[in-house]
């Protein structure tokens, strides 16, 4: 599914990443944790395509394809979704609108004809309820006005409509209280199926509580240090990413 | 990899499709402009003897006047002497008398515009009458509209079947004396369109006009007329293109609406003359004078206007609110690309009580170009209780743009309200980055977005012109990524 080697980035004179190996498999769930400043949204963006990174060496094979020589809009219609840290407002645009332009979007890329309008809201409406979603939410301009937790409940509804096969979720539990982050958990796992992938970036072992990962990751300095399996996180939780940093210097 | 401040300019390309000129012969009056000039004008149109006094007093004033220059805008020097002011189709004999002896070629040419002028293909529920260059070629519906009461035809026809209607409104509203250019076109009008609503009727169907520049050198300079009596209601679109050319033309129109009481006019605007091309050679000067009069109680006029085109654009559709309880709104979406210039806005006059007025303002500017919203609210001081709300919006595409807002407000009456917002933002790359991670395209996810943005004043437009004006931004914006 994903195959990161050797990946080094920089922002402009600054190194970043620092000869990153990843792997993940179809239907595998890996969580990257790691300090402030580690390299951790660096990557969720680098994967997604945003501009602003040097890539210096390294390659990132995505489904059998260079990842990094495709356009951002092509790696989303191959079915890399990015989960947002930090979710855009767009005044005057309704969110009923983005999913259906997005879809077809998608649809297009793959051959299909435009979703018909009815089969649409159907789905739409069967999702919302997923995510504890009011329909007005629909029909409100996307993430204006909307709390915290609303505007990362309406990144899940994205991924849920769009149906992607690898989810970056970029600290999708940071700014959740305890019940909004149980029913973006609920999402997040109603998403999981044995081909669909997932790579969690999270400060936090509180998210893992709920969404169970097969592979756990320490990204320290711009390296993956440690990994393992759930264990790793309580681990961390218990003695701190000084631990770890210690234990590779 | 995706979308930096640079490209998000990039993906405002114009791609002007209306820019072809009609082959055809034309009878043209060569250029300058003297009391000779216009007295063979309005032989030519046959005109009644008021119209050449009115013709030639504007033309004296005219002549005192000096070009204005409030407007926040660069305007190269008009030299009056050298346009043409009359440029038409020539005429088969006495001219058509139905559609089917309209010249095929002009047929044809609003066909490409998308404006079918022939019997099978004419758009459903709208009237249409087509003006090119100084003339009215056709309209549609008349047989129907009459049958209504409703007397819709060119203003030329107008001071031929019905000179007593025109003789008692026409100045009325915007007076020979009003500004220069009002003067200019006073003089020299040649066609446009005349409406009349009998007291009680709700006019059918949506009327509008489609005014084309096709000849070289020659200005248009259209004035159209609407009365809507007393309880009568009427939606008049109208439209506007041009071909591509390297010379600045001028069009200069004058729109003069009048309201008795209960009356409601619907007035909506999709321009989208040539603006000229990406260094900023050539393209339409749009000046024009639009001023709605509620001259009767409760009556209610509503501008609607959609600008992407003109290389300079300088109107203020304004309402003078007189009746009590009259209401005026003014909902208007600029979009100023390359070289385009815009200095526009409205003037809202309160004097009678109760009055109301709504202003909406939509400005997006990108690549080099000013836009400008200038507006008045005047409130006078028998205007107990008026009301206005205004609101001015400004969109930044890129960062070598540039959007002013100038809002004046006169206020002689303690009871009024009036309140006036204003925001300013810019299509960020965050915006862009996230529809493109969504599966957009980033000239989807512009043109989207400036949708969204301009979503208060499209909802106000006639159907069949809302869909038009969503295409119209689509294709201004149409481009590829850098």
């Amino acid at each position: 599914m994903l195959n990161i080697e050797n990946l080094h980035v920089n922002v402009g004179d600054k190194i970043i990443l620092k000869g990153l190996n990843l792997q993940i498999k179809p239907g595998e769930v890996h969580a990257i944790m790691g300090p402030n400043g580690a390299g951790k949204s660096t990557l969720s963006h680098v994967l997604s395509g945003k501009a602003g990174y040097t890539i210096t060496q390294g390659k990132v094979t995505y489904a059998g394809q260079d990842l990094l020589d495709m356009d951002p809009e092509l790696r989303a219609r191959e079915g890399v979704f990015l989960a947002f840290q930090y979710p855009v407002e767009i005044p005057g645009v309704s969110n009923i609108y983005l999913l259906k332009a997005a879809l077809n979007a998608i649809r297009k890329h793959q051959g299909l004809d435009e979703v018909d309008a009815m089969d649409f809201l159907t789905l739409v409406k069967d999702k919302i309820k997923l995510l504890q979603m009011d329909e007005k939410f629909l029909y409100r301009a996307v993430n204006d006005g909307f709390s915290g937790g609303e505007k990362k409940r309406n990144e899940i509804l994205q991924a849920a409509i769009l149906e992607p096969k690898l989810c970056i979720l970029d600290e999708t539990d940071s700014g959740l209280d305890i019940d909004a982050l149980k029913v973006v958990a609920n999402g997040i796992n109603s998403l999981r199926t044995e081909e669909r992938s997932f790579l969690m970036i999270t400060h936090y072992q509180r998210m893992l509580d709920y969404i169970k990962p097969d592979f756990v990751h320490v990204l320290a300095d711009g390296k993956i240090v440690k990994s393992g399996g759930p264990e790793l996180a309580l681990e961390l939780e218990a003695k701190g990413y000084q631990w770890v940093e210690e234990k590779v210097a | 990899m995706s979308t930096s401040a640079q490209e998000i300019e990039n993906l405002i390309a114009q791609d002007y499709k209306q820019g072809f000129v009609t082959e055809i012969e034309v009878e043209t009056f060569p250029p300058g402009l003297d009391e000779e000039v216009i007295a063979k004008l309005s032989k030519i149109k046959n005109e009644p003897d008021f119209m050449l006094e009115y013709r030639l007093k504007a033309f004296r004033h005219w002549q005192t006047m000096k070009e204005p220059n409030w407007a926040q805008l660069n305007i190269e020097p008009i030299d009056y002497q050298s346009i043409s002011y009359y440029s038409a189709p020539k005429k088969k004999g006495d001219g058509p008398q139905s559609l089917d002896e309209v010249d095929p070629e002009l047929l044809e040419t609003y066909k490409k515009l998308g404006i079918p002028l022939d019997e099978q293909e004419r758009l459903a529920g709208v009237a249409v009458d087509a003006v090119f260059d100084s003339v009215s070629v056709a309209t549609t519906f008349k047989g129907k509209l009459k049958d209504a009461g409703v007397i819709f035809c060119p203003i030329s026809e107008a001071l031929q079947e019905h000179p007593e209607l025109v003789k008692q409104y026409l100045g009325t509203v915007v007076p020979e004396t009003d500004n220069f250019f009002a003067a200019l076109n006073a003089a020299v009008f040649t066609d446009g369109s005349f409406v009349y609503i009998p007291k009680g009727v709700r006019c059918p169907m949506e009327l509008s006009t489609y005014f084309r520049i096709n000849a070289a050198n020659t200005g248009q300079f259209e004035r159209t007329l609407i009365i809507a009596d007393a309880d009568s209601h009427v939606s008049y679109l109208e439209g506007c293109t041009a071909p591509m050319r390297d010379e600045n033309q001028l069009h200069a129109a004058v729109v003069e609406l009048v309201l008795m009481d209960n009356a409601e006019i619907k007035y909506s605007t999709v321009q989208n003359w040539y603006p000229g091309d990406e260094n900023g050679v050539g393209g339409i000067y749009n000046f024009v004078t639009k001023r709605a009069e509620c001259r009767g109680h409760n009556s209610k006029v509503s501008w609607t206007q959609v600008e992407t085109g003109s290389a300079i654009t300088w109107k203020y559709p304004s309402c003078v609110l007189l009746g009590d309880n009259s209401i005026g709104e003014f909902y208007s979406v600029a979009l100023t690309n390359n070289y385009q210039q815009a200095d526009t806005g409205t003037k809202m006059i309160h004097i009678g009580k109760n009055t109301r007025s709504t202003i909406i303002s939509k400005g997006i500017s990108a690549g080099k170009a000013q836009n400008t919203y200038r507006g008045l609210v005047k409130v006078g001081k028998g205007a107990e209780n008026a009301r206005n709300y205004t609101q001015c919006d400004s969109l930044l595409v890129g960062d070598k743009c540039g959007a002013h807002t100038f809002p004046y407000i006169e206020v002689k009456q303690p009871s009024a309200q009036v309140e006036h917002e204003a925001t300013t933002s810019k299509i960020s790359e965050d915006q862009l980055f996230f529809c493109q991670q969504r599966g957009l395209s980033a000239e989807d996810a512009v043109s989207m977005i400036v949708n969204g943005f301009c979503k208060e004043v499209f909802k106000e437009l006639p159907m069949e012109f809302a869909v038009e004006a969503q295409a119209l931004l689509g294709i201004s914006l149409e481009g590829s990524v850098g």
